[in-house]
This record gives structure tokens, sequence and C-alpha cells, in this order.
């Protein structure tokens, strides 16, 4: 990547971030805080008997108050975790172990991140049966869809609260007091969605939250799972030990990344409001110009009900990797097949209901805190410049502009 | 994923974007690949009475790999007969633009473009 941009006067000398749903760079006021945990006060939290252990205790203590007060939560609800991989499978196969002997069925969402889906997918191998519910065109789930899923054999409902590709947001408040009225626990995904978007465990009626530290400017390696202590959840601990986190998951606390993620979340509080409004100014300045100068762009996933600062777009006729080595100095992702191993386009746009040729032409576009005008100005006409470029070359181009209905093609699948 | 110096060069700058008249009796147009899977190849010849490849155009939907495959074959082509031109091997186009693995059905796709534009010449010349 040492050759970027070198041709374009005025392009920046990195390549512009818009890759914030993969991650978030560190915010240098959370690094600051996590900096005295490290060397000096480096002491062991769960050491009960000296100065160095009470200091790091106190420093954890904290950063869990910090965290639950962010969700309306009692600090005492929190569990720390590596990360909201490891607080998904410890949620969903927790709770299904604990209580199997009762309850045997799970429901989530197609659209739901990797980790939740194998995790019920290797459920289903010891038996657990699981109702996976598909979602509209909008990226939302039919609640009266969900209701008639829950049985009184449903352990757990998981259903995130904010995508990862399309950034579409779900009832959670709707979603909880279905589940809660059918007796099953609610889970909810809020990698994307905790410190982005207002959310209250109580009013939601949420029991379990899966929290991440590193898409919210926090650092990566640590996460938390949100437990309910009334009506009380219990779990299974997948991983065994010491008894830390009351026995939910055993290991030495890492107090600088626990500091790190309570200070992320401290200022995600602090700021979400002027930050979403910032990022949902850049995102509709981004979406004007690109719609302006280019016709048949499409937003997958609604557009209201959605994280400020996520925009998923088809580009018709330019398949997305093409795309992307043509904005080398963008960091974006796509969802066409040619960017996995798998070569199929993405099981979120394809569960939309997105055509696969239109899913092989999208782009993910994240803005975040460090995005600036000028980086979505300058993304916006390299995009423009880029899609221009190869559509002059797309033979599907070339014959939608001469009238021919690209369906009516016999195509050979290869 | 990084792309050979090859396969970035002929994106840049690719060879012989562009169409003929498909109803042109001395063009062949070959048009492979599928929307769904992520690639289409239009390839273009043109022959001339003596029955060599005078000129050659392509337009690709498809990843960096595909449009520099297919830019790639209207290179080597032109001033082919059609015999010889038949002859090119997908093998010869991947281990010239160094494909990875999981990029060698670009390659495939610019063989069969070039077998399907030969395929459509020789059709108009039978009619």
């Amino acid at each position: 990547m040492n050759d970027i941009a070198t041709d374009r006067p005025n392009a920046p000398q990195r390549p512009v971030y818009l890759d914030y749903q993969a991650t978030t760079p560190m915010d240098k006021r959370v690094l600051d805080a996590m900096m005295p945990y490290f060397v000096e006060k480096f002491g062991n939290p769960h050491s009960r008997n000296h100065e160095y252990g009470w200091e790091a205790e106190e420093a954890v203590e904290n950063a869990r108050k910090q965290i639950a007060e962010l969700i309306g939560a009692d600090e005492r609800e929190i569990v720390f975790t590596s990360g909201a991989t490891e607080s998904n499978n410890l949620a969903i196969a927790g709770v299904a172990h604990f209580y199997k002997d009762q309850k045997d069925h799970i429901v989530t969402v197609v659209t739901e991140h990797k980790c939740v889906l194998d995790t019920c997918r290797h459920l289903e191998q010891e038996g657990f049966k699981v109702t996976y519910l598909p979602v509209k065109t909008d990226g939302l789930i039919d609640l009266a869809q969900l209701e008639a899923a829950i049985t009184d054999k449903t352990a757990i409902v998981s259903v995130m609260a904010a995508n990862n590709e399309i950034g579409v947001i779900q009832k959670l408040a709707e979603i909880g007091a279905i589940c809660r009225k059918k007796g099953a626990f609610f889970h909810t995904d809020c990698a994307q969605a905790f410190g982005k978007i207002p959310l209250d465990v109580e009013a939601m009626k949420i029991d379990l939250m899966s929290i991440s530290g590193h898409k919210i400017y926090g650092p990566k390696g640590i996460g938390a799972l949100y437990v309910r202590r009334r009506p009380r959840v219990r779990l299974q601990a997948l991983i065994h030990g010491g008894g830390q986190e009351r026995g939910m998951r055993s290991g030495t606390l890492p107090t600088p990344l626990c500091v790190g993620l309570g200070k992320a979340a401290e200022i995600a509080k602090n700021e979400m409001a002027q930050e979403n409004a910032r990022l949902m100014a850049l995102r509709d300045r981004f979406l004007k110009t690109v719609n302006g100068k280019l016709p048949e762009v499409f937003l997958n996933g609604d557009l209201d009900n959605r994280l400020p600062g996520n925009l998923n777009l088809s580009f018709a006729y330019v398949e997305g990797e093409g795309l992307m080595m043509g904005i080398k100095d963008l960091c974006v992702s796509s969802g066409s097949a040619c960017t996995s191993a798998s070569l199929e386009p993405s099981y979120v746009l394809r569960a939309l209901g997105v055509e696969e040729e239109l899913a092989h032409t999208s782009l993910r576009i994240g803005f975040g805190r460090f995005t600036t005008e000028a980086e979505v100005d300058y993304a916006a006409d390299r995009i423009v410049q880029a899609v221009s470029k190869l559509r002059a070359m797309s033979p599907l181009w070339e014959m939608a502009q001469e009238g021919i209905d690209i369906k009516s093609i016999q195509w050979a699948a290869h | 994923m990084a792309y050979s110096e090859k396969v970035v060069d002929h994106y840049e700058n690719p060879r012989n974007v562009g169409s003929f008249d498909k109803n042109d009796q001395a063009v062949g147009t070959g048009l492979v690949g599928a929307p769904a899977c992520g690639d289409v190849m239009k390839l273009q010849i043109k022959v001339g009475a003596d029955g060599i490849i005078e000129d050659a155009k392509f337009k690709t939907f498809g990843c960096g790999s595909a449009i520099a495959s297919s830019s790639l074959v209207t290179e080597w082509v032109k001033g082919k007969s059609i015999d010889e031109a038949a002859t090119i091997k997908n093998t010869d186009i991947a281990k010239h633009l160094a494909l990875p693995p999981v990029k060698i059905h670009c390659s495939v796709l610019a063989e069969d473009a070039i077998k399907a534009a030969i395929e459509d010449y020789r059709k108009k010349r039978a009619v």
C-alpha cells in the first residue's frame, strides 16, 4: 500500500478510514486512562491483601460502573469478557446449558453475527432446537413471527441490536416485552449498538447484553456481558478456574483493558447525542453527493432505523471488489463474494432479499468519531469517479443503457 | 488481498475497452459468466478477410483479476488466426497474471470468452 494516491495531489497521506463497523481507533483519552495500569499500577485486581491489588480492583470496579451506567444497569450485572464473541458464546451457550433440563429451544435471526449463528449451530449438534427468524426487506424482524416462534420450551431469544453490515436497529423494547411476556430470556448482541445508540436494560427488558470495547474507541481484547440479577439469569460458565466474575468467567481481569472499556463507555455516554448528530450530517452529505452524481445506487437496509455512521450501498453494474480496487485510498468493505473465500455474496444482504447481482455490487461505508467533512467529500468524489469508470467498462451497464433486461438473458452459472 | 503488478497494471490501464457493432459480419461476440456470480465478460473480435484477428475489445463486470484477464486476452488474440486464438489456455493467463488459486476462475472465464467469440464469428460465417 505504499503507492497510494501519489498521482492525486489532494489525496491524503494515508488511506481514509471508513470501516468503523469493523473496528475503531482508540480515543486518546481512553489510552491516557489505561496507561498507569500497565507499569505503575500493575496489580492483580483479585489480590485482596495489598495496595497493588486494591488500586487495580478499584479501577476495575470503576470501569464496571461506567459500563453499567451507559445501559441503566447495576455494576454487579457486568461480567468482563475478552470481547463480544465470547460474550455471545457465554450468553447463548451458558443459558442453554444451565436450563437444559427444562428448556431446549433457542430463537435467533438469520442476519445475526457469525459468532451467534455458529454458537447456535453447535448447540443444535448437542440436541437443542433453534429457530432462525427471517428478516423483512428493511432488515427488521416481524414481531408477530417472533412471538409465534417462542414456546414454553424456549430458553433464550437472541436478537442483535444493530447489524454489523447494514446498521439496521431492531425494535428492542418491543422484542424485550414479547420475551418477558412469553417467559424467555432476551439476549441482544450490542457489539455495534453499545455506546452508539441509547440502550436501557429496564425499558427494553433486556436480560443479557453483549458489549465490545474496540467498536467504541476502546481497546481490542475486552468486552462485557450484562447479566440480569432480577429476575436472575443463570449461566453455565465456558471458562473455569479461580471463580472470578462471580464464577461466570474465570481468569485474572486485564485491568488496563477494563479501564479502557470503562472510559470509552463514559465518553460515549457524554458525547453520544452530539456525535450522532454529526455522523448523520456526514452520512447525509455523502449520500447527497453520490446520489446527485450517480444513478442506480441502492441503500441496503432501512435508513431511519439505522446506526448513524453506517451506509451499505449497492452500485448497480459494478462489482464490489473491482470497485474497492479502484478506491485503494479508501478503507471500506464489500458484501461481494470476492472479498471472502466462500465466493458467496453477503448472507445478510441475501436475507434482506437483495438479489445476488446487487449483493455483489455492495460497499459498507462506516463513518466515525474521527471522520472529517473533508474526508467524506473526498470519499464521495473518489467513489463517483471509480463507479463511473467501471460502469463505462461494464457489459451489464451497457446492456442496461440499451434497454436490455439483464434478467431476460440466459446466464450460465459458473 | 495483494494483487500482482500485472493485474494492477491491466486494472488501472485496461487495454481495448469498448464495443464493436455486434451485427457486423466480421465481428464475433462472446458473453460469458453471470451477474449472480459476480463476473460477466464480453469479448469481441474483429476478423479480417484473411482470417486474422485484426482487433479485439472487451467489457467486464467483475473483480480486478477478471478485468485484468479479459484485458490481457484482447492483447493476446490480436494478430492471431482464429484457430491460434482458440488454443489460448486459462493456465497461461493465470500464470502470466500470477493469479492466486481463488482467482483461477477469472482466467477460465477469459478462455471461455475467447471460445464464445470465435464460435459466434464462425456461426455468422456459416450462414
